[in-house]
């Protein structure tokens, strides 16, 4: 097992440094312009020189190779200082800025995240809560009309875009019967009982519509894998030796079934953040995901390419947990 | 004569029998007929319904559905109706092209990493780096990056065009390569593949005669969850402003347009929405009953 994880471990290595190429290619090669927002009357002499102050002035493998120290080695150790309060090495180094707001971009991205990942985060428990009963009671009573319902919700959930849903909601909710407030506002603070409940009502539409979508992707996984373990010959030889019926199925099979699902789980988290990126845009919540398409607005190439390597990192470590996972849970699949 | 072949039942051909399977799945035969039903209207439809899309009359703004426009107008007074059929023009031809597309790419890669054992860990190790890129993230900064260029190249709407359908296309074929390459392996063990190489076939015509006929039944099955992504992509790109440009209607654009009115107009966000949700359900029931058609343990059970 450790063997296994080592060799993943290692593989994840070139992974990450591909896809930073990439992206940073893709960022460079594209035929774009930092200055090209700034005013008309800025003379080209002194546009050259403020690309150069950008950093533009090198050749690319240069900037890829300064960047990947700004990323790996500069951006991490400051995390670790700022939180354990110590100064490592000379203390002041060289950052990943973006362009328009002149603040290292680390800093930003610590601004946003707590916002996507309370209803990223919130949305995906949810989904699971729901998902996992109901894929469990739809596969043990198949083609009843709770798996036909069942089903046919869960094929709706997954094929309704997010950005109809949430729009639907609010229409519905807060347009005609004025329940929940349409916009997100990230800068409450739960100090009593009041602002809690004003903080659970402007969170019910958001999560509800990522929940919704989660739970309808896992709950098919689920219905499918229980399926495959319930005419297993284990479950018969359970039965036969006088089992309940709930320890059979609760016990037994849904043990089993867990084993897939859970590295689907494990497998959806990125993507959830990926979708939330819509979801945050309908619902206007100012998290990484409306960082990124504000950063896209203004063509502030730092920032994106840091954020959409993030979210390749999270994707890549994502993948890699889902593998070790299964490893444990399914001794069968190690390859060593 | 006597008459021994009358009680053989007629040789069936394997698409017949797929044919019989699917039409047994009821949500199948009806989402394929939504779909139809939607690509003929929004086929036809224009030349029946003949109100210019981009036709401005402001004296008629934000009106509730009328006789004269069934799904009322927007903030300039264009005809809601006109819109959501020109829309769905652009939104079914992006997602047949970009599905198109990614198949070819998914398929050419896949056979490839399957019949040529020495391609195959480096295009499998290019599949699982591209499956672990960040998409959705990508395809704006793609579009973001690209947009002007194009756009300046090929005229606004063909160039954008070009752009979302490339885009979507070279970030979704990665599942149908697996899946090809998983089945070309599986081919490569038969007989029919060892009696063919001992004639000496060539690999061109090998692949060209006997693998791909064989792949068939996982391509189609990709094509239309391929349908259904490549909608819901360029939906959601428009959605998020990055598509095409606001006087060339998509679904995915009227969805956005309308989210501004929608305390004073809220019907018109449901049409553009009900009509991307509706044919991405349809497209997706079309493809569990193809699958469950194409499956050889289901089928004639």
């Amino acid at each position: 097992m450790l063997n296994y994880t080592i060799r993943r471990l290692l593989f994840t290595i070139p992974t990450l440094l591909f896809i930073s190429f990439i992206i940073f290619l893709l960022l460079d090669l594209a035929p774009n312009d930092p200055t090209g927002n700034l005013p008309m009357t800025i003379t080209p002499d002194v546009r050259e020189k403020i690309r150069e102050s950008l950093g533009l002035g090198q050749p690319i493998h240069i900037r890829y190779f300064k960047w990947c120290v700004q990323f790996f080695v500069n951006e991490p150790l400051n995390i670790v200082e700022q939180y354990f309060d110590i100064t490592i090495g000379q203390g002041d180094r060289l950052r990943v800025s973006s362009w328009s707001t002149r603040s290292p971009v680390g800093d930003l991205i610590a601004e946003r995240m707590p916002q996507t990942l309370w209803v990223v985060g919130m949305s995906y428990v949810i989904g699971i809560l729901i998902a996992v009963p109901i894929g469990v009671y739809s596969a043990y009573r198949q083609y009843s009309w709770f798996d036909q319902t069942g089903t046919f919700v869960s094929m709706v959930g997954f094929s309704v875009p997010t950005f109809f849903t949430g729009v639907l909601m609010i229409v519905i909710f807060s347009v005609y019967l004025g329940w929940f407030p349409s916009k997100y506002d990230t800068l409450h603070v739960v100090t009593d009982w009041e602002s809690f409940v004003f903080q659970v009502r402007q969170s019910i539409m958001p999560v509800s519509v990522l929940a919704l979508f989660n739970a309808s992707t896992i709950s098919r996984f689920m219905r499918a894998s229980m399926l495959d373990n319930l005419n297993q010959d284990y479950v018969r030889t359970a039965r036969a030796k006088g089992m309940t019926e709930r320890i059979v199925v609760l016990v037994h099979v849904l043990r089993n079934s867990l084993i897939p699902v859970v590295t689907v789980i494990a497998l959806g988290i990125p993507q959830v953040f990926g979708g939330a990126i819509i979801t945050e845009q309908v619902f206007s919540i100012n998290g990484l995901g409306a960082l990124l398409i504000q950063g896209i607005q203004g063509a502030d190439i730092p920032l994106v390419q840091t954020l959409t390597f993030i979210f390749a990192v999270l994707i890549v470590f994502f993948n890699l947990i889902a593998d070790i996972l299964y490893g444990i849970l399914d001794p069968r699949i190690r390859y060593d | 004569m006597t008459d021994v072949t009358s009680d053989i039942r007629p040789a069936r051909s394997q698409w017949a029998d797929v044919w019989d399977q699917f039409k047994t799945h009821r949500g199948a035969v009806m989402g394929m007929g939504f779909f139809v039903f939607v690509c003929l209207l929004v086929a036809i439809g224009p030349y029946l319904w003949t109100l210019d899309p981009n036709f401005i009359d402001i004296r008629a703004k934000n009106q509730s559905p009328s006789m004269l426009h069934p799904l009322g107008t927007d903030q300039l007074g264009r005809d809601t109706f006109s819109q959501v059929l020109a829309g769905g023009r652009v939104s079914l031809l992006v997602g047949v092209v970009a599905m198109a597309l990614s198949l070819l790419l998914g398929t050419f890669i896949g056979v490839l990493a399957g019949y040529f054992k020495r391609l195959d860990g480096a295009l499998m190790r290019l599949t699982d780096l591209f499956l672990a890129l960040p998409l959705l993230p990508l395809l704006l900064v793609m579009i973001m990056l690209f947009r002007d260029t194009l756009r300046a190249a090929f005229g606004p709407e063909t160039g954008i065009f070009l752009l979302i359908v490339f885009a979507i296309g070279i970030t979704s074929w990665m599942n149908t390569a697996r899946i090809v390459r998983g089945d070309v392996l599986a081919l490569k063990e038969q007989e029919f593949v060892l009696a063919a190489q001992s004639i000496g076939t060539p690999p061109y015509r090998m692949i060209m005669r006997h693998i791909i006929p064989n792949v068939m039944s996982p391509i189609m099955v990709s094509a239309t969850l391929g349908i259904a992504n490549a909608i819901i992509t360029e939906s959601a790109l428009s959605f998020l402003g990055l598509g095409f440009p606001s006087d060339f209607p998509t679904w995915g654009r009227l969805l956005f347009d309308s989210t501004n009115f929608m305390t004073l107009n809220p019907e018109r966000v449901i049409w553009p929405g009900l009509a991307i949700s509706l044919t991405v359900l349809s497209v997706n029931y079309m493809g569990d009953g193809l699958r469950d058609a194409l499956d050889p343990r289901i089928r004639g059970r």
